[in-house]
């Protein structure tokens, strides 16, 4: 415990790198992820393609997966730019199935009115579809912030930084104290952005969902 | 808005018209088979039927919520297949049995969608919404803000009605919108539903399974089974007729009055 406490400035350098590493993975997978998620929705047949590919990139060892990524051209140049694309993928999972979940879910009579009142397929898509769905959206994404965060920690296997190294360095040196300085601030991460999120996500849910 | 620029110069006296129409399902079965039907400007048409009698299929077609697999519809006189499918629909109301209503917009936000839609001006947007409120008996200062989950059955249907009266379309298409309510407030809403259609004269297509409901606010009734027309019937051509399928929706009413002891 003694560790965080006489080591301030590493412990914030290597947070602030692993909320760069979660960050930015998330805001990839959110972008790619709920368009294929609508697309899914149009197109159904695409459906065991996509989720298929996104279940199998889940079950890769997160490990196996940077270290597959490895030897790719541009990605396998900097270790952060690798960490990132392998994270945003694991991310992509809850994300596109949530938003098709979500879409899929909304109630019958809504969209057929919807339909017979002349919306365009974009008016219903912006203005009935995603407004319904976002709660269930939110909850993937929720979902998928909870993971990355834990699976970044392996981030620094490969060089790329984040609290990881705090856990890694702390293995070797067999200290406890070094492992917790990686454990607690990942772990609180987690819980903040799950609590953040959540917020959000009942705040959605009170619009007479 | 509306029907703009579509309206034809001489009016005709037909609003819809079906003409041999067919609806076979992918599998191969038939809901629909030469059905040919024409709707008069101003009335109020009940499609009466039993439940897969096609009666919904039919319906649904008119605003191409559902395409058929063979024949031809025409609205105002011009092809189905010749309007823009968007177009068609902001002139068409539609209330369904479980109303749709959005249940993240207030009473207010649902009303006011398809003007909206319709880029009428702000000011004419609210003026028609309390007017329209107001037809269906919910006072715009209590009901505006209030949320579907906020609403009673009953409340619900009518905010759906207004919906569907909202951009003043000229026809009303109408899929049982009172056949989940209790039979009072179905009652009170039939009754009120009828002095509306006085007053508005729109061309009306209703679904009904109901008999008495199809004699009490229609003007002709067409009696559908199994995916036909069996025969169109003004109120009094129904009672008179000697249609076996006729008779035996007479002898349910009749029945019905026995057990009141009439």
């Amino acid at each position: 415990m003694n560790f965080i406490l006489t080591h301030p400035r590493e412990v914030a350098t290597l947070t602030a790198e692993h909320l760069w590493l979660v960050g930015t993975a998330m805001l990839i997978a959110v972008l790619a992820g709920v368009p294929m998620g609508i697309l899914l929705t149009r197109r159904p047949k695409l459906k065991a393609v996509v989720l298929g590919s996104t279940n199998v990139i889940q079950t890769i060892p997160s490990l196996a997966l940077f270290g597959l990524l490895l030897p790719l051209p541009w990605l396998g140049a900097r270790a952060d730019r690798l960490a990132i694309v392998a994270l945003a993928l694991y991310a992509l999972l809850p994300i596109v199935r949530n938003t098709y979940v979500g879409i899929t879910g909304v109630s019958a009579p809504v969209r057929e009115a919807a339909l017979a009142m002349g919306l365009t397929p974009q008016q219903l898509l912006v203005m009935v579809e995603l407004p319904l769905a976002s709660p269930v959206i939110l909850a993937g994404i929720r979902t998928a912030a909870v993971i990355t965060i834990g699976v970044a920690t392996i981030a620094a296997a490969i060089g790329a930084g984040g609290l990881g190294e705090f856990i890694f360095r702390g293995i070797a040196m067999v200290d406890n104290g070094v492992i917790l300085a990686g454990a607690l601030p990942a772990a609180a991460m987690a819980l903040a952005a799950d609590f953040l999120l959540g917020t959000l996500e009942k705040w959605l849910m009170r619009r007479g969902h | 808005m509306g029907l703009g620029s579509y309206r034809m110069t001489e009016a005709s006296t037909i609003a819809i018209e079906f003409r041999d129409v067919q609806y076979k399902l992918a599998a191969g079965r038939l809901l629909l088979e030469r059905f040919s039907l024409q709707v008069n400007r101003g009335e109020t048409l009940m499609l009466l039927g039993r439940s897969g009698s096609g009666k919904t299929t039919c319906l649904k077609m008119i605003n191409r919520l559902i395409e058929p697999t063979g024949g031809e519809i025409y609205v105002e006189s011009k092809a189905l297949s010749a309007w823009d499918v968007i177009r068609l629909r902001r002139s068409i109301g539609y209330a369904i049995q479980d109303v749709g209503l959005f249940p993240h917009y207030t009473v207010r936000e649902n009303v006011a969608l398809v003007p909206k839609l319709e880029k009428w001006e702000r000011s004419r947007v609210d003026t028609r919404t309390e007017e329209v409120l107001a037809l269906v008996g919910l006072p715009l200062s209590e009901f505006a803000q209030r949320y579907p989950n906020e609403l009673s059955g009953g409340q619900r249907q009518r905010v759906g009605l207004a919906r569907a009266l909202a951009a003043e379309p000229p026809i009303l298409l109408m899929d049982e919108p009172f056949g989940a309510l209790d039979p009072i407030t179905r009652n009170e809403v039939q009754m009120e539903f009828q002095k509306l259609q006085q007053r508005l004269k729109k061309t009306v297509v209703f679904v009904t399974h109901d008999v008495g409901e199809a004699l009490l606010l229609g003007d002709r009734i067409a009696v559908m089974d199994s995916g036909q027309l069996r025969g169109v019937y003004t109120k009094e051509g129904f009672l008179q007729s000697a249609d076996e399928l006729v008779r035996s929706y007479m002898d349910v009413v009749r029945a019905g009055k026995e057990l009141l002891g009439s």
